[in-house]
């Protein structure tokens, strides 16, 4: 009889200690356990974010930025005394969607060894796709404790519609962060806004973090396969380029040609980026896709009618010259053929010519202080 | 299978081990074994075949114990209720259809009644007819042999596949531009196939005993075993089923760490490994031989835990019915030489083909009295490693990898007793390098051989074999 399984008690004790675990870490979950990582020391940093989903990329997208930051090169990289550090801030077109690290922007300024204000610069990619200013304050923001000599911030009009600012899954997974920044840079957006994920006590516990701490693991693992392959993308063969042809529609997130664009910008963000931490900063209009195909005559592309877009260069000349700001309005640089499957998306060779025009403009910084 | 299977088999196991006894633990068994042939059955894009594939199985199974019982074994009360189990819950799946708005069992809609009746009918026909044909030609169980065999050779080519799969699409009217080698996932047939080749050899060697309908099908398609193993007997699998089983504090605490390992080893270590480990993508990939070598690494600990973890859970999960499923590795990869290694991974399937084909062809080979010994031995490893190796695909990088192991045991033997009558030595402390070094030479002899297993090509294979060696 004493041998009989006892089962009921056991569970009932497994059960206790799961649920007493479970809340037990609630303390846990406020640990940046991002910043723990084996990158930059067992495996090289990554050259840009982790983001992706596809498993032949050996990377994925998380919404962590101690760790996003952890598993960059920027991170483990001191400062050398001939280094001139360049930040490039920016969208999925600074990432580097379907280029290889060497391909993107970045990467073509390094392999140029541009000569900066008696140094060298090298420049860091801390683009990452997805189109939301708070997005690129955000990184900006905790990049700036990494002695940046200079910001390059790309930009395009898609990232200033207010409504999109918190629509980032990386802004909307880090509330905290976010009320820092508009505290911080006494910007306009609401802290306790609904589209910011606020986590709930039981969002802190064991249960509802496994996923993230789980992505933490999977983090370093493929550091491995980065550090193996130097791959971080997956690279279809095929893809679909870019639309060319559209619908006769001149609406720009639900505005009308007859509206108002700058009261729905944040150009409040755009102005805190630029100011951040005192360093020298260049804002890039990024090249955009100007097409000739149906309807091209209201649209330049599938993001912008064309009322919107020229709007949106007059106002950020009349925004950067008023406030003595380095200005590049790069927008009509590189042509149609030369961008892959979005609008802001570059091939190598369009890259090079955008690379072409920063590098210049770098260097001209420097001749002109 | 997943971990909601798993959790889902361990909770059945727990509540038919604690509930039942005697023969009604064996028709619960096979109840569930019967519900669990279906309800792990991939889905695959040919339409019902989720449903059709496990009831060809089924009726395999039934059709073997038929042909392998005694005369007239079917009336007894209990083959009747084993029977009345099969066709009823196959029935009742069915069922299904027209009772619950979405399938719960299969994964895709079972086809409709009418069907599954012709189904019966046929199965029922080619039963009697092959019954029948059994008590008069000894030659019908060889011949059940030969389909069982054809049928694992179709779906482990690639090729035969996707001609299947282009003749039932042909049938089917279905689209033949997207058929795939991939569409014939049959869950479990190398385990059921090599279970009733086993009693099927047993019954003509007249060693089989004779075993009940719910014994036998409970045997082949037992669900904690049924998607990887281990390949038990027949006769000791029905010693443990007709024990009276009653489970204790111990053996449920045992069963719980067993399958407690084997879910770490599955879930956390091999499918973090899987990651890194070696396949076709990574094999161009990799840019330096050190960085080969850690991935090559990682597959050959990705697979000992992958399927060691799943052996774990399977015989786990069986303590908790009273079951005791044979063991499958112990500690392989801390073995000095090849063989030691072959006796310690994969166990059950190895001592499979040592009955059914290494020992049968010894004794076959050596009836050629002028053929030298080294030559029968070396024919029967090659010939055994070979067909292992086929038993996981008909493709030639398995055929490469069965090779590379035959060449590996035929050298190591031949090594052995060159160097037994030469190298003796008594100092332990050589005797303790010796060990180390043939741990070290083994082992790496297996994960070299791992790349032709990981790989779908030669061309990658060799590709691999230059990064490692450092020569491109």
């Amino acid at each position: 009889m004493e041998n009989k399984p006892r089962l009921f008690p056991v569970l009932l004790k497994a059960t206790l200690i799961f649920v007493l675990f479970n809340f037990a870490f609630i303390p846990v979950s406020s640990i940046p356990l991002g910043k723990l990582s084996l990158y930059n020391s067992v495996f090289p940093g990554r050259e840009r974010f982790p983001f992706g989903e596809h498993p032949q990329a050996y990377n994925f997208s998380l919404f962590n930025l101690d760790a996003m930051f952890a598993s960059h090169v920027l991170v483990g990289t001191p400062k050398a005394s001939d280094e001139y550090r360049v930040l490039l801030i920016g969208d999925s077109s600074v990432w580097g969607t379907l280029l290889t690290p060497e391909q993107t922007l970045a990467g073509q300024l390094n392999s140029s060894a541009i000569a900066a204000c008696g140094k060298t610069a090298r420049v860091y990619n801390l683009g990452y796709p997805y189109i939301s200013l708070m997005q690129e304050l955000m990184i900006l923001d905790e990049a700036l404790q990494y002695e940046p000599d200079m910001v390059v911030w790309l930009t395009t009009l898609e990232s200033f519609p207010r409504e999109k600012q918190f629509g980032a899954p990386l802004v909307a997974n880090s509330p905290d962060r976010v009320r820092k920044l508009i505290s911080k840079y006494e910007l306009n957006g609401d802290p306790d806004d609904p589209a910011l994920n606020h986590a709930s006590t039981w969002d802190q516990t064991f249960v509802s973090q496994r996923r993230a701490l789980a992505d933490l693991i999977r983090l370093q693992i493929y550091g491995a396969l980065w550090s193996a392959t130097g791959v971080d993308q997956f690279y279809p063969e095929n893809y679909e380029r870019a639309q060319t042809d559209f619908e006769a529609d001149d609406e720009f997130h639900g505005l009308k040609p007859t509206a108002s664009l700058p009261d729905a910008l944040s150009l409040d963000i755009l102005d805190a980026g630029m100011n951040a931490g005192n360093v020298p900063a260049i804002l890039v209009n990024e090249p955009i896709l100007i097409s000739n195909g149906i309807n091209s005559d209201i649209r330049y592309n599938f993001f912008y009618p064309r009322w919107a877009f020229d709007q949106y260069r007059l106002i950020l000349n009349e925004y950067t010259s008023s406030r003595g700001l380095h200005y590049l309005d790069l927008w009509d640089l590189v042509p149609m053929e030369e961008f892959t499957n979005s609008s802001v998306h570059l091939t190598p060779k369009g890259e090079a010519m955008l690379a072409n025009k920063v590098g210049e403009a770098i260097q001209n910084f420097c001749a002109t202080k | 299978m997943g971990l909601t299977q798993i959790g889902v088999s361990i909770l059945a196991a727990l509540l038919v081990g604690s509930l039942t006894r005697g023969a009604p633990r064996v028709y619960f068994l096979l109840a569930l074994s019967v519900l669990a042939v279906y309800w792990f059955q991939p889905v695959v894009p040919l339409r019902s075949f989720d449903f059709w594939i496990p009831s060809l199985s089924l009726a395999l199974v039934t059709l073997t114990w038929f042909i392998t019982s005694q005369t007239g074994a079917w009336r007894a009360r209990q083959n009747l209720i084993g029977l009345s189990i099969i066709v009823g819950l196959v029935a009742f799946i069915d069922l299904t259809r027209y009772t619950f708005p979405d399938p719960f069992i299969t994964t895709t809609t079972p086809p409709r009644l009418i069907f599954v009746v012709g189904f019966f009918g046929f199965t029922a026909f080619a039963v009697s007819l092959l019954t029948t044909l059994s008590r008069r030609i000894a030659f019908t169980l060889s011949l059940t042999i030969i389909l069982l065999v054809a049928i694992l050779v179709i779906l482990k080519s690639p090729v035969l596949s996707l001609q299947t799969s282009i003749l039932f699409r042909t049938l089917t009217n279905r689209p033949t531009d997207t058929a795939s080698a991939l569409d014939l996932r049959w869950l479990g047939f190398s385990y059921i196939s090599f279970r009733l080749i086993h009693v099927l050899r047993d019954k003509q060697t007249g060693r089989l005993p004779e075993l009940s309908l719910p014994e036998f099908a409970t045997y082949v398609v037992f669900f904690p075993s049924l998607a990887a193993g281990p390949i038990d007997r027949a006769e000791r699998f029905a010693t443990d089923l007709k024990k009276d089983f009653a489970p204790t504090h111990d053996e449920t605490l045992l069963a719980g760490q067993r399958i407690a390992i084997g879910l770490f080893k599955k879930f956390v270590v091999a499918d973090s490994l899987a990651l890194i480990a070696l396949n076709d993508t990574l094999a161009t990939q990799v840019r330096t031989t050190g960085w080969m070598w850690i991935i090559l690494y990682a597959y050959t600990f990705q697979i000992y835990f992958d399927f060691s973890g799943y052996t774990d859970i399977a015989i786990g999960i069986a303590r908790l019915v009273g079951i005791k499923l044979p063991e499958n590795f112990a500690a392989p990869y801390t073995k000095p030489n090849l063989t030691q290694f072959w006796n310690n991974w994969h166990m059950t399937l190895t001592q499979w083909f040592r009955s059914y084909f290494f020992n049968p062809f010894n004794r076959w080979i050596r009836g050629y009295k002028n053929i030298p010994t080294w030559i029968m031995l070396l024919a029967g490893q090659l010939a055994t490693m070979s067909l292992i190796g086929l038993w996981h695909g008909v493709t030639v990088n398995f055929i490469l990898w069965g090779i590379w192991h035959g060449l590996g045991l035929f050298l190591q033997n031949r090594w052995s007793e060159f160097a037994k009558t030469r190298f003796s030595t008594n100092n332990p402390r050589l005797q303790s390098v010796l060990h180390i070094g043939g741990i070290l030479l083994t082992f790496h002899f297996v994960a070299l051989g791992w790349v032709f297993f990981a790989l779908s090509e030669p061309s990658l294979s060799w590709h691999v074999f230059m990064k490692l060696l450092n020569l491109l």
